[in-house]
């Protein structure tokens, strides 16, 4: 059977997570279709996060350097990976659901005519027939899709995939001789959102707050929660769009779709785009003054309280727990 | 500046939708079908560019009969035509962005721009197909998008993980819309009225002489899993109890 190639997603040389899930998702498919699982990294001075992939249990990671991949561009991405799949054949081409592999992935089926599944959640086999879970219609529907053609195309929801563990040995790192023209693209910048908590994605815990938090303010409190869980902050699309919160902080259907193992939502009413977001969460407490917010459908824990008095409480009452 | 606007028209996403018993499709009896939202903004942007710097603005879609609603609201919003691919089939994003190309050749726009994404089906991929299938510069996610003075490039922002990210593209290209762009006007009375009257050409979709068929296929939709969501505390304090003595997540 075909192999099977992992783009490697990263922050200008910073490994990001997301990859992880995605070689684990890689892996449980070559168990249904066979084959074996290798990684490609692009970029300028990357060896670094080679060097962390081939610890992660793939069979070989290709190493692709040079000034016009120094930052990432769609339209140098998407040619080198078709370039790559036809020249070793990979059957297919796995990237994470992020707005990285969400960007160049579809580019890539277009080069190629090949089939792409979004955001997948799952893989099983029908008989010799491969089937693929991805939602639909803001998670409120699981979608059983089947490709036709070659190489399958996927896009993975890294939520849905524990993140592959280091093995015990280190695979290869072999450098390929590959080039891009950007042609009419340039980088013009980039404005990050700093933040030294860790990622919405990858946080055991994550507090989020919506319009009921009234002011950019107002966030302290927010923040106050989130520094006694070392959690990571979210914010529901009526605080971003208000200027409230950094967009790359929404957490919904078109926004970061997170599965902590708590996740607060406070002052956050639960729009159907919001729950698809965050309704995988293993533990969701919500804090609303309104009784007959959708949000307390999903939640676990609701409590019916102004949060500008019950999240002061709350800080004062574990904050206690932990010096008790 | 002749910009295509390509739109879809998806159920109100404000409600949540219900799947067939027979898990074929969802239930879309008695529910309003809007322009997708991301779409919406694709034909705000439009105008308010046609408003700057003159032109005129194309909308697009591909789709049934009954898509003529949706694109009526379109030009009702201010947009001056419309093309209508018309087609029954099923069609996968590969299939859309095919037919898309067909119409893109013959309008030779100097950018099309749509959503990043349709909010029923999810997949977040046209836009980009379609600048491969038109080897054009895409500029995905923009919440942003400011044109050089010749009209010749345009400098996009683009909402990306860990923050804001603005690319530099030369046209033609293809732009996708993220939530932060603009916020859609509504379409006037006057704007209606005159909506009726204006051009709205019909291609059917088998005359463009392109091979739609599925490649990715849904064979069926069920239910996600329930959460056993719902139960409320009284307090403060009963709640700290459950979230360490129960949920044992303190």
């Amino acid at each position: 059977m075909a192999d099977i190639l992992v783009v490697v997603e990263h922050q200008e040389g910073a490994f990001r997570k997301t990859t992880l899930s995605t070689i684990s998702a890689a892996k449980v498919l070559a168990g249904l279709i066979g084959g074996e699982v290798d990684a490609l990294v692009l970029g300028q001075g990357v060896r670094s996060v080679a060097d962390t992939v081939a610890a992660h249990g793939v069979r070989g990671v290709l190493l692709g350097e040079g000034e016009v991949f120094a930052r990432y561009l769609a339209v140098s991405y998407a040619p080198v990976v078709a370039q790559l799949v036809n020249e070793k054949g990979y059957g297919a081409v796995l990237a994470p659901a992020s707005t990285f592999g969400k960007d160049f992935m579809p580019r890539l089926s277009g080069l190629l005519d090949a089939p792409l599944a979004s955001d997948i959640v799952g893989f099983a086999k029908e008989g010799n027939s491969l089937r693929v879970q991805r939602p639909m219609y803001a998670g409120n529907a699981v979608a059983t899709v089947e490709l036709v053609g070659s190489p399958l195309l996927f896009t993975v929801r890294q939520t849905a995939f524990d993140p592959a563990p280091k093995a015990d040995a280190k695979a290869p790192v072999t450098p390929v001789s590959v080039t891009a023209d950007p042609g009419g693209t340039t980088f013009v910048g980039r404005e990050e959102t700093r933040s030294e908590r860790p990622e919405l994605t990858d946080a055991r815990v994550v507090v989020s707050a919506g319009r009921g938090i009234k002011s950019p303010e107002n966030f302290k409190l927010v923040e106050q929660l989130a520094d006694l869980f070392q959690a990571a902050i979210g914010a529901s699309r009526a605080a971003v769009d208000a200027g409230w919160a950094p967009n790359d902080w929404q957490v919904g259907q078109t926004g970061k779709i997170v599965a902590p193992e708590l996740y607060f939502a406070l002052g956050i009413s639960g729009a159907i785009q919001h729950l698809a977001g965050m309704k995988d969460s293993k533990v969701i407490v919500a804090i609303n003054k309104d009784e007959e917010a959708p949000i307390f459908q999903v939640a676990d824990y609701g409590l019916v309280a102004d949060l500008f008095k019950a999240v002061p409480d709350l800080i004062a009452e574990l904050k206690k727990l932990k010096s008790a | 500046m002749k910009i295509l606007v390509a739109i879809k028209p998806v159920p109100n996403p404000d409600e949540r939708v219900k799947i067939r018993k027979d898990g074929s499709g969802v239930v879309l009896d008695n529910i309003k079908m809007v322009i997708n939202p991301f779409c919406e903004i694709a034909v705000e942007e439009a105008l308010r560019i046609r408003e700057k710097r003159g032109g005129e603005v194309v909308i697009l879609t591909i789709g049934p009969k009954e898509s003529e609603q949706q694109v009526r609201t379109a030009l009702a919003m201010g947009a001056d035509r419309a093309i209508l691919v018309e087609t029954t089939k099923e069609l996968d994003s590969l299939g859309v962005a095919k037919l898309m190309a067909k119409a893109v050749e013959q309008e030779k726009p100097d950018f099309v721009i749509m959503g990043k994404q349709a909010v029923d089906d999810d997949n977040n991929q046209v836009g980009q197909i379609l600048a491969a299938i038109l080897s054009q510069p895409q500029a995905t996610f923009g919440s942003k998008i400011e044109f050089s003075e010749d009209g010749k490039k345009a400098n996009v922002t683009r909402e990306v993980d860990g923050g804001l990210e603005t690319i530099g593209v030369t046209l033609p290209a293809v732009i996708t819309t993220d939530l932060r762009l603009n916020e859609p006007r509504y379409a006037s009375l006057p704007g209606i009225m005159k909506a009726k009257k204006k051009e709205m050409k019909v291609i059917p979709a088998d005359s463009l002489g392109v091979d739609a068929s599925l490649k990715v296929r849904v064979l069926f939709l069920a239910p996600p899993k329930e959460r056993a969501g719902g139960r409320k505390v009284a307090d403060v304090a009963e709640l700290v109890d459950k979230l360490k003595n129960e949920a044992k997540v303190l």
